[in-house]
């Protein structure tokens, strides 16, 4: 059992046509995941994957045909932020943003847009949400994770895959994973996920992956200390990272003594969370 | 994608933000023109992508144009910080009464624009910010609506502007606004904003970073990019998409995915290894991707070893694999290779590197293990 995606989704994908965006639908149809539609404007009325998939040309019209409850967009990063807005307009309530590299000015205006309605938005630049044996929404690879009741929740996309496969190899399942994103401003923070895993009965422990940059897993510690009564395990990226370069995620940088990993395992460590020195230990500590 | 402070002041003056007359030079004899142009004592500026350079003697004074000649000469022969001073900017001196700063940038944790002003302008603000940080006001703005007049005189009577100047500094507060924005920058500053003698406000210097996300959206700035900054085998990098940062060990790391790349480096220090560089190759990694990492890895003399870490996920296992043959089919090398790949279509690409005769490892940990003993000159098992 899960929290955010679960049987019940109804998934429309923006941006089906592209090469991602069918590679990626074919993965997630194959996992089980209902995938009612797809959106490429100026491609309305054609069919995708034999037949399988309707395209339309807006979002709105979309969920009006098809019920889409969840969107997944894979739309490149000028696109993005207007794909994003279209989705909100239209009433879609779960959004999944996998692109990466939007202009964070961009994504000021759409955190700003979303926080006036009733809408999550996750990532961008995310690998997406995996409920193991129920529903994938992204880029997750499926095989890589079985059902469970560790909740998970990462600023990476494949460092996240080495700590489920780490899991699926000690035989440990998981509820749901949850790939935020390794943008410095994203929809969904490490607090939001917390808060919805202690209120998930099917989860009875937490996995929080960090990396450099920002203070948000030193937030989460305290959210921690003050709220989690479930065990919380977690893995710091970047302890060799020079300062003021940015490790590849435009939200990984240490500036100014800000973000460094050492800062975050301490504070973790002092809300009584286990830390791993690599992810493989990870399994060990839970 | 940090601009010079001539580029900035520039386009600073674009957005009706007054600036010292003056102009850049790459020669000593154009200074001495753009001094006679100018019929006044004039500052001379180093040009360079690095703090202190007044500290370092970039800066100076030339009450005559012979004077601004030489001046220019000695400043256009120096290194700053290692890096060359190729222009000057050479500005008319101004009467400076009192000194400001003036900033706007992306407030992380508020996910907002801040504005960012201080009584205590002209030095180096983060210090103030360490040591005073009650003389530097902040106020956000709204991503949606921008910068409100109110929010200007605000923070112009925060910082004790006489009142007859709040019209002028809601003007430059606004322009600060407008440039910060229409250019997607992380930072524009004015350090300092100065009051001349004759009241007047001044952007005695400037300072912007584009986001380069944004760069797709402003091909003129993108132009501006100045690369003696960079690493050569940095700029190399991007041309591929690919992100590289070299450091100083001796295993070169080719990773898809940047937290994984992180990682990567963590486990080989972990193991008693240094890693020589982080390299994302990113999603959706084609065969001429990976074999222009692997020739830019290889171009560092001092790596020993070679370690690949890919887990598949948007990147299929098969087209790395494909890649890193074809890579070392061009970039002929005895330096030994330890491959780890797992995830979407791994298995066909580890059957591709079996073929090649490849060291392979499943786990982490072992493929760490591994190139720490080739490295070393040891042997796998």
């Amino acid at each position: 059992m899960s929290i955010l995606i679960d049987k019940h989704t109804r998934l429309l994908v923006q941006g089906i046509t592209g090469n991602e965006g069918l590679f990626h639908t074919r993965q997630m149809l194959a996992y089980g995941t209902t995938i009612v539609a797809g959106v490429t404007p100026g491609k309305g009325g054609e069919w995708v994957l034999n037949g399988k998939i309707p395209v339309f040309d807006s979002v709105r019209i979309a969920v009006e045909a098809t019920g889409a409850n969840t969107s997944v967009i894979f739309v490149p990063a000028r696109y993005a932020p207007d794909a994003i807005f279209e989705a909100v307009d239209a009433g879609i309530t779960l959004i999944v943003c996998i692109t990466e590299g939007i202009p964070v000015q961009d994504m000021m205006r759409v955190r700003k847009y979303i926080e006036q309605g009733d809408v999550r938005l996750i990532g961008p630049n995310c690998p997406g949400l995996l409920t193991p044996g129920e529903c994938k929404v992204g880029i997750i690879p499926g095989d890589i994770a079985i059902p469970g009741n560790i909740g998970i929740i990462s600023r990476s996309g494949t460092l996240t895959y080495e700590v489920l496969y780490a899991l699926m190899l000690e035989n440990m399942g998981v509820s749901t994973c949850v790939g935020i994103g390794g943008d410095p401003i994203n929809g969904t923070n490490f607090i939001d996920c917390l808060s919805m895993f202690e209120d998930d009965p099917y989860t009875d422990q937490v996995i929080l992956i960090g990396e450099i940059g920002g203070t948000d897993e030193e937030k989460a510690a305290d959210y921690i200390a003050a709220h989690m009564t479930k065990p919380v395990v977690s893995f710091i990226a970047g302890q060799t990272a020079p300062p003021g370069k940015r490790m590849g995620h435009a939200g990984a940088i240490v500036e100014g003594g800000s973000g460094l990993a050492v800062n975050k395992i301490k504070a973790l460590e002092a809300a009584g969370v286990k830390v791993a020195a690599h992810p493989e230990e990870i399994p060990g500590l839970l | 994608m940090k601009l010079h402070e001539y580029q900035s002041k520039q386009i600073f003056a674009r957005y009706g933000i007054p600036i010292p007359k003056g102009k850049v030079a790459a020669t000593a004899e154009e200074a001495k023109q753009i001094a006679e142009e100018l019929c006044s004592r004039v500052v001379i500026k180093s040009q360079v992508l690095v703090g202190s350079r007044g500290k370092a003697g970039g800066i100076r004074l030339a009450k005559t144009p012979e004077y601004a000649e030489q001046v220019a000469s000695q400043i256009l022969a120096m290194e700053i910080q290692g890096l060359p001073v190729r222009k000057v900017l050479v500005d008319e001196a101004a009467n400076i009464e009192k000194e400001i700063y003036l900033g706007m940038t992306n407030d992380r944790a508020a996910r907002a624009p801040v504005m960012m002003a201080s009584a205590a302008g002209g030095v180096d603000i983060e210090e103030v910010a360490r040591v005073n940080p009650d003389q530097i006001i902040k106020v956000h703005i709204d991503p949606l609506l921008g910068l409100r007049d109110y929010q200007s005189r605000d923070i112009a009577a925060s910082i004790d502007l006489p009142r007859e100047m709040w019209r002028m500094f809601g003007q430059i507060a606004n322009g600060l606004w407008r440039a910060y924005s229409d250019c997607d920058a992380t930072l524009a500053e004015i350090n300092p904003l100065v009051i001349t003698a004759k009241n007047q406000l001044l952007a005695l210097d400037g300072k912007m970073i584009v986001d380069d996300n944004s760069l797709f959206r402003h091909p003129d700035l993108a132009e501006m990019r100045d690369l003696d900054v960079e690493e050569p085998t940095e700029i190399e990098a991007r041309k591929y998409g690919l992100s590289f940062i070299k450091l100083n060990g001796d295993i070169g790391c080719m990773v898809n995915g940047a937290g994984l790349a992180m990682t990567t480096m963590d486990i080989i220090k972990l193991f008693g290894g240094e890693p020589a560089n982080f390299l994302d190759i990113g999603g959706g990694a084609t065969a001429d991707k990976v074999a222009a990492a692997l020739r830019i890895i290889l171009s560092d003399a001092n790596v020993k070893a070679v370690l690949f870490n890919i887990f598949g996920g948007i990147t299929r296992g098969d087209e790395v694999a494909r890649g890193i043959l074809a890579a070392l089919d061009e970039v002929k090398t005895e330096v030994p290779m330890v491959i780890r790949l797992v995830g979407t279509n791994a298995e066909e690409g580890r059957e591709i590197l079996a073929k090649a005769n490849m060291i392979t490892a499943t786990t982490l940990s072992e493929a760490a293990r591994m190139a720490v003993a080739v490295a070393s000159g040891g042997q796998v098992e």
